[in-house]
């Protein structure tokens, strides 16, 4: 029996905590009478995975046994969620490989050869080709690609079919392979509370025509959370849209949910309370340090980037999505949902080296925006960790760094439109479209491995809550320009960070340390 | 006799200028370099005798320092030049003086700037047919006649120069400042009227776009010439330093972009796309319709080719120094356009001296030094940018 996520109160007795700092982690000491917010022990995976999945596809939830679904001649597309999930990796073989297999078999059996594998990547990159066979696993990769295994592409007029408008009038324009198939399969992995369910097809299949109704910044500002679904606005945006496409396409999802085995055993000591660590557990953690500093930081990068996590899978459900996804959602609730009383003055968060947008990539500042004010902020029920006007202290050096490939419009945007005004509405009324639509960045987005022309906006909308909540975000060890840029602060320590914070929330405030990754949805009361 | 800079013949000092300031850490010392290594040296002189009827002697008041003269004193000007100049030759040519003989039209004491191009009439020779169609500036005859060869004042070993406190002038190169005109205002009008003669050098059509690389006296005067003489849309500058960015918003830049900013800021404002070749800078397919190059270097030309559309048109407006990569010329078939002083005969000047009166061009000559103080004049020309100065001037009155 795992243990429940906890609040630890600070007191004397308190060893120094783990921070992570992106490429890196240290410990520190905090304030005496400070709350860290842990996660439920990792939850103990199934252990026969296949069969989990086998069951899952012939006794469904809500709709048929897949196998009766499935008929010669007819067209079955099978979907699944891109890189950006789950975080870290996972080692192979990934659970979208065995779900993809039992589903192909099952159609082999039936006679079903038209079929498509798309990857779900809305205007995320593109994958390569390594990163979807590492995906899919060797077989269906070699049977697949590249005909019939691809990249979904939101700039490909003829392959996007828009199916109309929802009663909100919000677009719905997704892959028309998809949407013209007999059958979608969707393979999903929720490591968070935000994803799968309506999102999966609504979003990953979708053009800018259809994601912008969502992806923005009035949307993000009354989705509180968009790790509470019954509190976001952008949840109800894909339920709506969700709704439209299920009246043109059957659709048959397979929702998968981890575990927080986040990282390999060399680093297992990241996965555990720091006062339970043992004997090896800190020599783990010297060597590990000291090792991690004195790399160049080209294979520093490298090695982080090729951690891939020994996840356990704690649920499989397939069927009808409206029914599986609550079941789904427990099961991440089960494993991070920890109670915290109250909200505090200030949040503490240590910033990790990946997010879902610099797989295999740089973490940009724009990303450690999305990441900080985006993602961990938002990792919460009810109401934010940190009260209105309070102030967030992250830990991330944030470096002037962007990925040529990956971000060419993020340069653009950091080095150009940030200069000008960090308002993400100013932002989103004068720039949007302009990005959205630069044929450069639609060139490079169809045809290299760049993410879409808009989705540095879209990560700078991912803060708009945060930003309109906090009184002030300070970045521990974060680089100043880089910081002031964004319009945020730097300081050296937390000492000073916390001596900065007194302006905005006075000498003698609470402290909250929101101790992730791996990851814990604050349910906060 | 007269106190003067004078250039005079020596291939070593110029070799070792040249391959001082040819290195990354050397061209951050090109002031030193200039006012120490370069042939110049402060002299006492034989006053330029006037060479006959139509000509006066000029005292100066200020007289400016150019990109030219710097380059010509850091060994980076052509040897291309070499025949048309005369040694040894007091420099200076952006000039605004007094005249000290009674001319038709213009009286003794009358306050003058310089017209430097030493052409047909000038020389007293029959016109060519550059000067005969108002075109001086492209004389066929500036070596020939009865001064020495010289392609401006400041370059001929007969007239002096304006890094002196005396100089001959043919009242063809001499335009009547008027009165209300500061000097200060007054001593940008050469360099203003070469502005001028660059815009007016190729056809610059009504919302075109148009790219200003460089905000130097010449970068800034030229984002001036085009925004009060032509039709021209967006005008986007690269611009070093952040004075110069005040500077071009004041004069009516669209956006002023730092100098490694400058191709992915273009390229998203002109919808254009960017490639990174496997060695050089960046380029865009698309781009702006005209390019000004106003630094003079090797490097911004090569930048202005690679900003141009194709069939768009770059104009040199500095004086060019070092080689650049002309695939883009040739692979984009762009206009390459030189832009030598001025011409126009004598509107371009008279549109200079109406500018600088009308012009937000307070402060553009920041610093004077005397004579006396060669050294730390060219040092701080050298280094202008950086030190928050457009122009620095010699005040020859002191």
């Amino acid at each position: 029996m795992s243990r429940p996520g906890f609040v630890l109160d600070v007191d004397e007795r308190t060893p120094p905590l783990i921070m992570h700092q992106g490429e890196g982690f240290r410990l520190e000491r905090l304030p005496l009478g400070s709350k860290v917010i842990y996660p439920p022990d990792s939850l103990p995976g199934i252990r026969d995975v296949d069969a989990a999945i086998r069951h899952a596809l012939l006794h469904p939830h809500g709709t048929e046994p897949l196998p009766e679904l499935l008929t010669p001649g007819m067209r079955l597309t099978i979907v699944f969620d891109d890189l950006s999930l789950p975080l870290p990796p996972m080692q192979t073989p990934d659970v979208r490989q065995r779900i993809i297999e039992q589903v192909l078999e099952m159609a082999a059996a039936k006679g079903v050869d038209d079929v498509e594998l798309i990857a779900a990547n809305a205007l995320h990159r593109r994958m390569t080709p390594a990163e979807l066979r590492r995906t899919v696993g060797d077989r269906v990769f070699h049977a697949f690609f590249p005909e019939h295994l691809k990249n979904h592409d939101a700039e490909d007029r003829d392959n996007l079919l828009h199916m109309g408008k929802t009663r909100h009038g919000e677009d719905v324009e997704i892959n028309r392979r998809a949407a013209e198939s007999d059958l979608i399969v969707y393979v999903n992995i929720t490591l968070t509370a935000m994803s799968g369910g309506a999102k999966s097809v609504s979003v990953g299949l979708a053009s800018y025509r259809s994601l912008k109704h969502h992806h923005n910044v009035h949307t993000l500002r009354h989705s509180n959370s968009f790790n509470d679904p019954p509190n976001s606005a952008m949840h109800h945006s894909y339920e709506r849209m969700k709704g439209l496409i299920d009246e043109h396409v059957k659709v048959f999802t397979i929702e998968t949910t981890l575990n927080n085995d986040t990282f390999p055993s060399s680093m297992g000591f990241l996965n555990k309370r720091e006062w339970e660590w043992n004997v090896r557990d800190q020599a783990s953690y010297l060597a590990v340090k000291r090792a991690n500093e004195l790399m160049p930081k080209k294979t520093r990068r490298r090695i982080w980037q090729s951690t891939a996590a020994p996840y356990g899978v704690t649920g499989v459900h397939a069927g009808l999505q409206s029914e599986v996804h609550p079941l789904t959602l427990n099961n991440v609730h089960r494993q991070q949902l920890t109670e915290v009383n109250g909200q505090s003055d200030i949040a503490i968060w240590g910033l990790p080296y990946i997010c879902p947008y610099n797989v295999n990539s740089v973490m940009n500042p724009i990303l450690v925006m999305s990441l900080g004010l985006g993602y961990f902020f938002n990792l919460y029920k009810n109401k934010p960790i940190v009260r209105q006007g309070g102030v967030a202290i992250f830990y991330h050096p944030v470096p002037n760094e962007f990925h040529p490939v990956h971000h060419p419009s993020y340069i653009d945007f950091f080095e150009e439109i940030l200069t000008e005004s960090t308002d993400p509405v100013l932002l989103e009324t004068k720039y949007e479209e302009q990005f959205a639509t630069d044929p450069w960045y639609i060139q490079l987005y169809r045809n290299s491995y760049a993410y879409h022309g808009v989705h540095p906006f879209y990560m700078w909308y991912w803060g708009a809550h945060a930003m309109q909540h906090l009184g002030d975000v300070i970045f521990v060890g974060g680089n100043r320009k880089t910081t002031q840029r964004m319009g945020f602060r730097a300081a050296s320590t937390l000492g000073d960070a916390l001596e900065m914070a007194k302006d905005t929330v006075g000498s003698s405030p609470s402290i909250a340390y929101h101790h992730a990754p791996p990851l814990a949805l604050a349910d906060v009361r | 006799m007269i106190l003067a800079l004078e250039y005079h013949r020596s291939p070593g000092r110029f070799v070792a200028a040249r391959g001082l300031t040819s290195t990354r850490v050397g061209s951050r010392l090109s002031g030193m370099v200039a006012g120490n290594v370069a042939p110049l040296r402060l002299v006492n002189r034989q006053a330029p005798e006037l060479p006959g009827e139509g000509w006066t002697r000029v005292t100066p008041i200020l007289t400016g320092i150019c990109g030219s003269d710097l380059s010509l004193l850091t060994g980076h000007s052509s040897p291309y030049l070499s025949p048309m100049t005369s040694m040894p030759f007091v420099p200076g040519h952006e000039i605004v003086g007094r005249t000290m003989d009674e001319l038709p039209g213009i009286p003794k004491g009358s306050r003058v700037v310089i017209d430097p191009v030493l052409s047909c009439a000038v020389r007293g020779m029959e016109p060519c047919r550059w000067c005969a169609s108002g075109q001086q500036s492209r004389c066929d005859h500036i070596t020939a006649g009865r001064i020495s060869a010289g392609i401006q004042t400041g370059t001929c070993g007969d007239t002096g120069g304006g890094w002196s406190r005396q100089l001959v002038a043919h009242a063809s190169q001499l335009h009547v400042v008027p009165e209300d005109l500061p000097d200060e205002r007054a001593v940008l009008a050469e360099p203003l009227a070469c502005a001028i003669h660059s815009v007016r050098r190729v056809p610059i059509g009504p919302n075109s776009t148009a790219v200003v690389v460089g905000a130097g006296t010449v970068g800034l005067l030229t984002l001036l010439a085009l925004r009060e003489l032509t039709q021209v849309g967006a005008i986007y500058v690269i611009a070093k330093h952040g004075h110069q960015k005040d500077k071009a918003k004041a004069l009516g830049a669209t956006a002023v972009i730092e100098p490694r900013k400058a191709v992915r800021a273009l390229r998203r404002v002109t919808t254009a796309r960017m490639h990174t070749p496997e060695m050089g800078a960046d380029f865009l397919l698309g781009g702006v319709d005209t390019v000004f190059e106003c630094t003079g270097g090797a490097s911004g030309l090569d930048t202005s080719l690679r900003l141009a559309r194709a069939g768009g048109t770059v104009v040199m407006s500095g004086m060019p120094s070092g080689g650049v990569d002309l695939t883009p010329l040739w692979f984009r078939e762009l206009e390459l356009v030189g832009a030598y002083c001025s011409g126009s005969d004598g509107a371009d000047f008279a549109d200079a001296l109406r500018l600088a009166g009308s012009a937000p061009l307070d402060g553009y000559v920041g610093t004077t030094y005397p004579l006396a103080r060669w050294r730390e004049a060219l040092n701080h020309a050298a280094d202008s940018g950086r030190l928050g100065t457009v122009k620095v001037a010699f005040d020859l009155a002191r």
